[in-house]
């Protein structure tokens, strides 16, 4: 089936059995490999991307399914410039990665916390982001990321 | 860890759906895969045809009245979210999952899928919910009491499709839930509402169980007690939470025992008397809680 979408700006359009995910259409006909996979039936969210601003398990979701939805992946994060969205600057900053199989997932997670709670507490950082497992940082510095990319869009945003 | 093969229909009525469903052996309603995607790719389920219900508008309405609130079975969880028209869904629905799943899962999927450790089928059954179904030349309604049968069993026939629930509104209202971790299914969860009578002169308790059995579980000799006797006081809330966990069939399994199953649900029905009677202790699952 012929399926059209946008992702990060761009229209696309993919021809997909029905039974082949939103990620692997992403991953494997769009050549987006930024999306990864780990669980495969909904559990770790490394997987996790934007559907019409809404987070969204991309292994939980028929490509089909998402006809004419606009898509937002990691690979959408950076600015034109090529300069790190503060999310990314700050879990660099924090070495809120290590091996980086969960970052993707993490990340965009993160962008819908801050997106509808621009400033959140560190329980809610905690209660948001345990939608996504990691097995090497012990998300301490996650949380330490995601805390210091909304002080620093709070500031951002403060100086506009 | 790919869904087998399978065809794809995405029909905009709940005919064509119906229709579609009858005409094909095998054939599985999706609504918001978030249960059925992972029983595809662990290939639990073969469907031959999947029909889509996303296209049908209808099923997405949202309607208020004095007494109840009416939802398309395709409104989504994260629209129920602190939902101020029914509050104790708004309540219970923070406690499904996390932000992810809520965004696609839907209210209908929940209560077709019917786990007992999920929020909805428990709140449905607390404050006796009517499910519309509508199958190829017929249309019923299901009270849910009739409509849970067992572990995701209902009472819903293969050729029907769930298309809206009717949630009466309850005058108080209580949820409380323990789960291992933050957004997983429940051990054990508790939603008491306190019903009005048809003429709205007199009230009663109804006070559901879910995670334990099969089914969620209604505490009648509990709700009687709550009813008579009133849950005005510390030690008849204690009373009544006492009598509900003696009512539950509950078994040993992996993460807890039969005994640590019934304390649990004095614990939590307790917890969710009190904050009927006094909302100030209402929780969210956010804040962080040690286990009772
Ligand atoms: C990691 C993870 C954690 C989860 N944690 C929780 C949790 O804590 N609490 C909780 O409640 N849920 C949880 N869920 C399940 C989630 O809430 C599902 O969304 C829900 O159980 C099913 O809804 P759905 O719309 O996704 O249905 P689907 O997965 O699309 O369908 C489920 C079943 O219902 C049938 N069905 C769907 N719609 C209809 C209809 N209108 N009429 C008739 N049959 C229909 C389908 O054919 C299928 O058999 C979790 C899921 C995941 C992946
Ligand atoms: S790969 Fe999608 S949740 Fe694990
Ligand atoms: S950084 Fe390795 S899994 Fe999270």
């Amino acid at each position: 089936m012929r399926v059209e979408f946008t992702v990060n700006g761009s229209a696309e359009s993919v021809e997909v059995e029905p039974r082949v995910t939103l990620a692997d259409a992403l991953r494997e006909e769009l050549g987006l490999t930024g999306t990864h996979l780990g669980c495969e039936h909904g559990v770790c969210g490394a997987c996790t991307v934007l559907v019409d601003e809404q987070p969204v398990r991309s292994c939980l979701m028929l490509a089909v399914q998402a006809r004419n939805a606009s898509l937002q992946t990691i690979e959408g994060l950076e600015r034109e410039n090529g300069s790190l969205h503060p999310l990314q600057q700050a879990f660099s900053d924090c070495h809120g990665l290590q091996c980086g199989f969960c970052t993707p997932g993490m990340v965009m997670t993160a962008v819908h916390l801050l997106a509808t709670n621009p400033d959140p507490t560190r329980d809610e950082i905690r209660a948001e982001m345990s939608a996504n497992i990691c097995r090497c940082t012990g998300y301490n510095s996650i949380v330490d990321s995601v805390e210091q990319a909304a002080t620093a869009r709070g500031a951002l945003a403060r100086d506009d | 860890m790919k869904p087998p093969p399978f065809d794809y229909a995405a029909p905009s009525s709940v005919t064509e759906a119906v229709d579609l469903l009858a005409a094909t052996e095998d054939a599985k309603l999706l609504a918001g895969g978030q249960s059925l995607m992972p029983l595809l790719a662990l290939r639990l389920a073969r469907p031959t045809l999947l029909v889509d219900l996303q296209d049908v508008e209808a099923l997405s309405s949202i309607e208020t009245s004095v007494r109840s609130v009416r939802f398309g079975a395709m409104v989504r969880q994260h629209q129920l979210v602190g939902s101020t028209s029914h509050p104790l869904i708004g309540s219970a629905a923070r406690w499904i999952a996390h932000a992810a799943i809520r965004s696609r899962g839907t209210i209908g999927g929940s209560l077709a899928h019917a786990d007992s450790a999920a929020e909805l089928p428990v709140v449905a059954t607390a404050v006796g919910a009517t499910m519309e179904a509508v199958g190829r030349g017929r249309s019923r309604s299901i009270g849910a009491d009739q409509f849970f049968h067992g572990l995701l069993q209902t009472a819903l026939a293969e050729d029907e499709v769930l298309t809206a629930i009717d949630f009466p509104l309850p005058r108080r209202w209580g949820f409380a839930e323990l789960a291992r971790r933050h957004g997983d299914f429940a051990l054990v969860l508790v939603a008491v509402a306190e019903m009005p009578s048809e003429d709205d002169r007199t009230h009663h308790w109804q006070i559901a169980v879910g995670g334990i059995e099969g089914t969620p579980r209604r505490c009648l000799n509990a709700e009687q007690e709550a009813t008579v006797a009133g849950v005005h006081t510390a030690a008849q809330i204690e009373a009544v939470a006492r009598l509900a966990s003696t009512e539950i069939e509950a078994v040993d399994h992996l993460h807890a025992s039969a005994t640590y199953q019934r304390a649990m649900t004095a614990e939590l029905v307790s917890r969710a008397l009190t904050q009927a009677v006094e909302p100030t202790t209402i929780s969210e699952p956010s804040q962080r809680e040690t286990a009772p």
